[in-house]
């Protein structure tokens, strides 16, 4: 990038474009002067984003009570749960999202902890999704505050480039909801989500494939999406240390390698990614998963916990519509080892009370293997929910126990869960 | 060992044995066959070990010993040489692999120590009864259809054969069922099966005897213990072990009292399922019976392939209803039932139906409908 070349430039407060001489570091708005200024080469071109929210959980709570503003907080369950979300002032003290609460609370003590309202988060989410949608239909959600969006053929329409569209969006939410969001803009998925993370929080960065080999060829390995500490490991063992000896090699010795993982390692090593913006990807399964107070061990302790495990993923099955075949079940030891068993049932299923009876006796094979700090149940190879639950020969009770359970979800949705209750539970 | 073999006898003896050594296999001896050579005639045996065949064939003996060799193979080498031809195996001390001669052709195959040959141990039996081979074969044929091969339900992946008191006094009963049907022959009880309390016989166990009766003397001995069940007939032998697990309360399933019955003359009626089946959705096969006063209606839509529907003759005289059936299951049943007439009682849509063979008051099936 020589300094004589043209720029193009946007500012983030009062959106005016111009093209620059200088280099981007030192740039001021020509309009308004202020120090928000983005300049990229391909800030004219760009069109896929990626928008992370900023410590979403924690940013809501810190809304809602304005007190909270400057202390450290950390959104996640109990003594015994693990980290969600914490705010960047618990951030700077070492705390990280999933990391166990009481590993948190030794390295950010004055951090006030709040128990997780998924509710809340859940709407505020949909708006902020529904807000994104007007700005383009290609919206691939990632998670509740994240999302890639493609804005390619949407610059008539908003009257401005796509990095424009995506800077009005942000500083939207911030007056709407008192949000703040990070905003990645690139040519491909990839290189879209590393930028969303450079310029954190309430950033917006933009990042071409010319930048790969002084942005992301010095990072660790483990930098890369999809690029686990069991993948680190080998690869660290394989010469592989930082992005940049992948980038080294070429294409066949990775693919030959490590397989499939290999290409997908070349490709990031060199910034390019092939996927495309996605909308609505088809849901493969869904769980619901708990961690205990105490650690667990006896059946009459663990066997109640599953069945009312298994009631709420039927509930969530039949809610969202899906029953499926297959039936995990999760325990964490411990130990903080990790035990899934699965299995496959003849029919599909959305019942809590099918499911309880197909993985009790998984749960009772595993028993000795405890105490446990954590139980999950899960269900995939899903389908639609009519057809499923039809029973057979040996299990006439099915459709029963399934119409049951549909009505107890009417039941639920209209005088609350404490309501009404099966005999078992 | 050496011994001298005619070819027929040699093809018939592995034929039997062969088929139940895996194609693959992690312990190499389980790839062969032991050979056991006595005065006068030899035996041999193939196992995957849960179900073990010996069968054996008269030979001219030169020098006794035993030895194991690749089952298929041998089998294939045999199989290709010409009808009557003289086969000669022989095992010498200096090379370690046996040859076999027959005519001008040569051929050498490598061999594992027949002392290393797992054998399954027989135990001792608690009963033991004779059955009449063609009666086992029905006890087969009624049922095996209906096997399950869903692993959850691994008590279901075979027939429950037992003692039951059946329409005509006490029987030695064979029930099979996958949840979506089943099925259940009887046979009269025969004298000293009145201790079989109830045995699951595996999947592929099953299959082997079926196909081993086809060669059968008339009378087949039945060995049955707690773990393990043996047929023995002529020179043959099998031994197999059982499923572990409790077969359900199949007599819950079998509806009683369903008072709608329809009477079809089973050739026309399957024919016509077949046909009519042809344009079912692949996954669902399913096909709609429309009953109404002296026939049945056959119809199949399918947004995909199209639609079809083909009227059968039949006796009923109750109210018109529509009942789903899977169509393969529908002819998996009329296949066991013959040229004759089958007598279908429905209870409603919803509910199992019963079906009997009008030739066969011994055996019925019970036939889950489909949601139409």
């Amino acid at each position: 990038m020589g300094v004589n070349r043209a720029l193009p430039s946007l500012c983030r407060d009062c959106f005016s474009h111009w093209e620059t001489q200088v280099g981007p570091d030192n740039g001021r708005c020509q309009a308004c002067g202020g120090r928000r200024v983005v300049s990229h080469a391909g800030l004219s071109e760009f069109t896929i984003a990626h928008i992370d929210c900023d410590a979403f959980f924690a940013a809501i709570h810190k809304r809602d009570q304005p007190e909270l503003r400057d202390k450290a907080v950390i959104v996640g369950g109990g003594k015994r749960g693990v980290v969600a979300t914490c705010c960047y002032l618990a951030r700077a003290s070492g705390v990280r999202s999933a990391m166990p609460m009481f590993k948190a609370l030794k390295l950010c003590p004055e951090a006030v902890v709040i128990a997780p309202q998924m509710s809340l988060y859940a709407k505020e989410g949909k708006a902020i999704r529904q807000a994104m949608q007007a700005l383009t239909p290609l919206v691939e959600a990632v998670s509740i505050d994240e999302a890639y969006l493609d804005l390619s053929g949407t610059e008539k329409m908003h009257h401005g480039s796509a990095a424009e569209t995506l800077a009005r969006f942000q500083s939207r939410i911030e007056a709407d909801h008192g949000l703040t969001v990070s905003v990645g803009l690139s040519c491909n998925k990839f290189l879209a989500k590393t930028a969303s993370d450079l310029d954190k929080p309430r950033g917006f960065a933009i990042l071409a494939p010319e930048d790969v080999p002084t942005l992301i060829w010095p990072r660790s390995v483990g930098f890369l999406h999809g690029v686990g500490p069991a993948f680190v490991k080998a690869l660290n063992r394989d010469g592989f240390q930082c992005v940049g000896d992948l980038a080294a090699v070429g294409k066949e010795d990775l693919i030959r390698r490590y397989g499939d993982g290999g290409l997908r390692l070349f490709n990031m090593a060199h910034g390019t990614d092939t996927r495309r913006v996605e909308p609505e990807t088809e849901r493969k399964s869904i769980s619901t998963e708990t961690t205990f107070h105490h650690d667990l061990v006896s059946r009459e302790d663990l066997e109640p916990l599953l069945q009312s495990l298994c009631a709420k993923l039927g509930a969530i099955c039949r809610g969202k519509g899906h029953a499926g075949r297959v039936l995990t079940l999760k325990l964490k030891t411990a130990g903080f080892q990790t035990i899934t068993r699965r299995l496959t049932l003849s029919e599909p299923t959305a019942t809590g009370y099918v499911m309880l009876d197909a993985l009790r006796p998984l749960l009772l094979q595993e028993l000795k293997r405890g105490p446990f700090r954590l139980m999950g149940v899960g269900v995939s190879d899903l389908g639609p929910l009519e057809g499923a639950d039809q029973g057979d020969l040996l299990n006439q009770s099915a459709p029963r126990r399934a119409a049951l359970e549909r009505a107890l979800d009417s039941v639920h949705a209209r005088f609350g869960k404490a309501m009404v209750r099966t005999l078992r539970s | 060992m050496r011994l001298t073999i005619e070819r027929g006898a040699l093809l018939k003896a592995l034929g039997h044995v062969q088929s139940v050594v895996e194609r693959r296999n992690t312990i190499p001896i389980l790839s062969n066959v032991l050979i056991e050579a006595r005065d006068g005639s030899v035996t041999f045996a193939a196992t995957d070990l849960d179900i073990e065949i010996v069968d054996g064939a008269e030979a001219d003996v030169e020098r006794q010993g035993a030895i194991t060799v690749p089952a298929h193979l041998l089998y294939e080498i045999v199989r290709k040489l010409p009808d009557g031809s003289q086969v000669r195996l022989d095992l010498s001390s200096d090379d370690p692999r046996v040859t076999i001669t027959a005519g001008r052709g040569r051929y050498h195959l490598p061999v594992l120590a027949a002392g290393d040959f797992p054998a399954m141990s027989s135990g001792s039996f608690d009963s033991r009864f004779v059955l009449e081979r063609a009666a086992l074969a029905r006890l087969i044929d009624r049922t095996r259809f209906a096997i399950s091969t869903e692993e959850t339900r691994y008590y279901l992946n075979g027939v429950y054969l037992h003692s039951a008191s059946g329409d005509s006094g006490p029987a030695l009963r064979a029930v099979a069922t996958d949840g979506h049907r089943l099925a259940l022959a009887d046979y009269p009880q025969p004298a000293g099966a009145t201790a079989v309390k109830g045995v699951i016989i595996p999947r592929k166990t099953v299959q082997e005897l079926r196909r081993l009766l086809d060669d059968a003397a008339d009378e087949v001995e039945i060995a049955v213990s707690d773990a393990k069940i043996q047929f023995s007939f002529g020179r043959t032998t099998l031994t197999s072990k059982l499923i572990d697990g409790t077969f359900p309360d199949y007599t819950r399933v079998i509806p009683r009292g369903n008072s709608r019955i329809m009477t079809v003359r089973n050739d026309e009626f399957s024919r016509a399922v077949d046909r009519v089946a042809t344009m079912a959705a692949e996954r669902s096969r399913s096909i709609k019976l429309s009953l109404s006063d002296g026939k049945v209606v056959l119809a199949v839509n399918s947004p995909e392939t199209g639609a079809a529907t083909e009227e059968v003759e039949a006796s009923y005289g109750s109210d018109a209803m529509d009942i789903g059936f899977n169509a393969k299951y529908l002819l998996d049943i009329a296949g066991q039932i013959g040229s004759g007439e089958a007598q279908f009682e429905f209870a409603d849509a919803a509910s199992p139906t019963l079906v009997r063979d009008g030739n066969d008051p011994n055996a019925l099936f019970v036939l889950m409908p489909l949601r139409v």
